[in-house]
């Protein structure tokens, strides 16, 4: 499979994802149980994805300058910085602790 | 909505003004975070038309950073792994998709374009509002922020990482994961997502030294369905 297959195949896939959401009768998202997960799914996803990024190399583990890195975001969010200066300061963050060791 | 007759039309006025305010807001910050994707996708080996046509046609940044991520890591062996990872990760705009149908109405065309614009910001900006007037205003004004924001900015990413080469000496790999918990951070408010969200993590953490890259975030999303059909640690209803 070449690059550019992927990336089409992979981006008809995902917009047609959003698609079926249209499709599907509205009645169904009233239910409780369906919308439950739906929220809990993305909340699921976005975590697991903030480990793989901050851990993850291929299939393995590293542990470098992402993960002070990822506790100054944290410790930014908290005190309700906003999102674009949270995200130099974490990119700052491992860049200078890459620039120094 | 005649309830008030002499106050609500400002009202709506001024709910539709803040429903933009908030497209504006979240609009900038997420067009910011298109510079990352685009820098780190030229480093993982993506071309810069490649690049540009993913935020373009696929546009969700979640799918877009775990396709690159895949790649990067099992090159276009792992395609078939890099297609159901992104696809994965998509269907959360199809859970989107099906609260925003009843916003957004009209016919097919505009449920076209509304569907490429269903991502995680204009569902949390439009389902924000109070009224359906400023949920439709919400969701439009941040869809089309973002798509030009972010294709822009994805578009100077490609050119300035093609240019750095080695971006992970700018911080721009730790860039994302603070991204990904800034999109977070708002729905952490209960406990149940907490609970979610912290299974989640070490669902993932240890899965990835064992499994290829992509598949540890699929598993972990088995967390949310169980939390979710079981309602442990919900709000009693």
């Amino acid at each position: 499979m070449t690059v550019w297959q992927v990336v089409i195949l992979a981006s008809i896939a995902v917009l047609v994802l959003k698609l079926l959401g249209y499709l599907v009768p509205p009645s169904l998202i009233e239910k409780p149980v369906p919308a439950r997960i739906a929220g809990l799914l993305t909340v699921a996803l976005l975590s697991a994805l903030i480990v793989t990024q901050t851990i993850g190399s291929g299939q393995g583990v590293t542990l470098d300058a992402r993960v002070p890195a990822l506790v100054v975001a944290a410790g930014l969010f908290a005190l309700r910085v906003p999102f674009i200066l949270v995200i130099v300061a974490a990119a700052a963050t491992a860049a200078l602790i890459r620039a120094l060791t | 909505m005649i309830d008030d007759a002499g106050s609500a039309p400002a009202r709506g006025i001024t709910e539709r003004a803040a429903a933009i305010r908030a497209s504006l807001g979240v609009g900038a910050a997420v067009s910011a975070y298109g510079v990352s994707f685009g820098a780190l996708s030229v480093a993982s080996g993506l071309d810069i038309w490649q690049t540009c046509v993913l935020s373009v046609l696929m546009f969700s940044g979640g799918s877009q950073f775990a396709l690159i991520g895949v790649l990067a890591s099992g090159g276009t062996a792992a395609g078939g792994a890099a297609i159901a990872s992104a696809a994965l990760l998509g269907t959360r705009n199809g859970l989107y998709a099906l609260r925003m149908a009843p916003i957004v109405g009209g016919g097919w065309p505009k449920k076209l374009l509304a569907a490429h614009w269903t991502i995680d910001e204009s569902t949390a900006v439009g389902s924000a509002q109070p009224t359906l007037e400023s949920q439709r205003t919400g969701f439009w004004f941040t869809g089309a922020i973002i798509y030009v924001g972010w294709n822009l900015t994805t578009l100077v990413g490609a050119l300035i990482g093609d240019l750095l080469g080695d971006v992970s000496q700018y911080g721009l790999d730790a860039a994302a994961a603070a991204a990904f918990l800034g999109l977070l951070w708002p729905r952490l408010r209960q406990l149940q997502p907490i609970v979610v969200a912290v299974g989640a993590a070490v669902v993932a953490a240890v899965l990835t030294p064992w499994l290829p890259p992509g598949v540890p975030v699929l598993l972990a999303a088995v967390v949310a369905v169980v939390v979710g059909l079981t309602n442990w640690w919900g709000a009693k209803s």
